[in-house]
């Protein structure tokens, strides 16, 4: 049976993606856990993450989730979602400033700071759902350029090294939502509340082979 | 091109049925919460919204199966609310699979609690519930109060001042309903819609009054709401949902259709 390991460090509620993967792949077994074993022995992981970034970091530090992190990056399919793609990144600004995993180059910026975003009187948290341009990858599959995914943040991703980037999205600037190296995939909405383009994400996931 | 404005049905949920209240009153049975949450979002729904009538322990109960199962079957953002007290009562919600809670009463009783739960679990998933009425006479300077107990008490405290209190102790969206107009079907108060909007950085739903797809329109083009809320008109099939975003698309609103 294949498996999915859920890195759970206590940040925020993991039951609905848990049941979106269920749902998508009955045949795969879903392991909400922190226990570096199973996370080793599981075919695929997932990186979650809501709420305050200086929170998250320090749960995922004091959990030993870095060092896991680490040792399965390039040994198999890795898809991070919201604040778990931010904390894949170099730095947030947020909370004064963060130093996050750096397994991607590119930093976390806040919306709220952005001239054009003031200008457009935008509000922020970025809420709801919005358009995604698409880069060619295999995750995209069946799913067609510009659908509409849902999002909840307030920071955002914008990396100089273009060639991470698997989709961009416009709020008042333009910024980087899917960022993709080797087997390593993250994503700043949330697939598992995105309806059917979400679950044919995961669904695409959970069959990916990371190449 | 950008975001798109939200439509969110809100199942009024009493001892785990739907039922809808006509200015909170007159109650009329309007199915199983799973099924009708099903049914929203085969229709596209943006969001579903629970909102606990009953508010009893039993009830609480009910409600957290009520939660659990429709995000075990319904892949889209769900917020709870009534009777949301403690951090306690939030967690219970956040792990049945709640994506955010609507805190009311309890924000005006103790407003240091939307500051300790914004705190403990993020802006993101607090979505402070406002009942606001006019109280204004004609002629007057438009002026909107705070009322608790489902629109029977009066607090004395200015709508657009408390939202403005309410997002910087950490609300992340505001759920604005405009009690005098609630259940009657004349739309939504658009004057303390658009004052609040305007007010404040994080998004407003509107809430309250929607009889026709037009008052959907109005709450967001004048209003300046980002999403809006309605029940009956949805429950009762007058109206569905993909019937209502199309005409609001026709109205030049962005809407995911």
């Amino acid at each position: 049976m294949k498996s999915i390991a859920v890195i759970d460090y206590g940040m925020g509620n993991l039951h609905s993606v848990a049941k979106a993967l269920e749902h998508v792949c009955p045949d795969t077994r879903v392991y909400v856990t922190n226990d570096a074993a199973k996370i080793e022995a599981s075919d695929r992981v997932l990186l979650p993450g809501v709420g305050a970034i200086r929170d998250c970091m320090a749960e995922i530090k004091r959990l030993g989730v870095d060092q896991i992190v680490a040792d399965q990056m390039g040994k198999k399919p890795m898809l991070g979602i919201c604040v778990g793609m931010q904390a894949l990144m170099q730095r947030s600004s947020e909370n004064d400033g963060v130093d996050c995993l750096g397994q991607l180059t590119g930093e976390v910026s806040f919306f709220g700071d952005q001239a054009s975003v003031k200008e457009a009187h935008l509000k922020v948290p970025h809420m709801g759902w919005n358009q995604v341009q698409q880069q060619p990858h295999k995750l995209w599959h069946g799913i067609e350029d510009h659908s509409r995914f849902y999002f909840v943040h307030s920071y955002y991703v914008r990396t100089k090294a273009r060639d991470l980037v698997a989709a961009t999205c416009n709020y008042g600037l333009e910024f980087d939502v899917a960022l993709a190296r080797e087997n390593l995939f993250a994503v700043q909405f949330h697939p598992e509340k995105s309806q059917a383009a979400g679950l044919q994400l995961l669904q695409n996931f959970l069959q990916w082979d990371g190449s | 091109m950008g975001l798109a404005k939200r439509i969110i049905p809100c199942l009024d949920v009493n001892n785990g049925r739907v039922v809808k209240g006509v200015q909170f009153v007159d109650i009329r049975d309007a199915g199983d919460p799973v099924e009708v949450a099903k049914r929203y979002n085969e229709q596209g729904a943006d969001e579903i919204t629970f909102l606990d009538i009953g508010a009893t322990h039993e009830n609480r109960d009910t409600m957290v199966h009520t939660v659990e199962k429709m995000a075990s079957e319904v892949f889209i953002p769900l917020t709870v609310g009534g009777g949301i007290r403690t951090c306690e009562d939030i967690r219970r919600m956040l792990n049945a699979g709640a994506d955010k809670v609507g805190i009311n009463s309890a924000a005006v009783f103790n407003p240091d609690f939307v500051q300790q739960a914004a705190g403990r679990f993020g802006a993101q998933c607090i979505v402070v519930a406002i009942d606001a009425k006019r109280v204004s006479a004609a002629g007057e300077a438009p002026r909107w109060e705070i009322f608790t107990h489902g629109g029977r008490k009066p607090t004395g405290i200015d709508a657009v001042e408390w939202a403005i209190k309410m997002v910087n102790y950490g609300a992340g969206e505001i759920l604005l309903t405009s009690m005098d107009q609630d259940g009657v079907k004349n739309g939504y108060d658009l004057g303390v819609t658009r004052a609040i909007s305007e007010a404040v950085s994080v998004p407003v739903i509107a809430s309250g009054g929607v009889g026709n797809l037009d008052h959907l329109v109005d709450g967001v083009i004048t209003g300046k709401a980002d999403a809006v809320l309605a029940a009956s008109i949805f429950h009762f099939n007058e109206y569905t949902i993909p019937q209502a975003k199309k005409y609001m698309a026709s109205k030049g609103i962005e809407m995911r259709l």
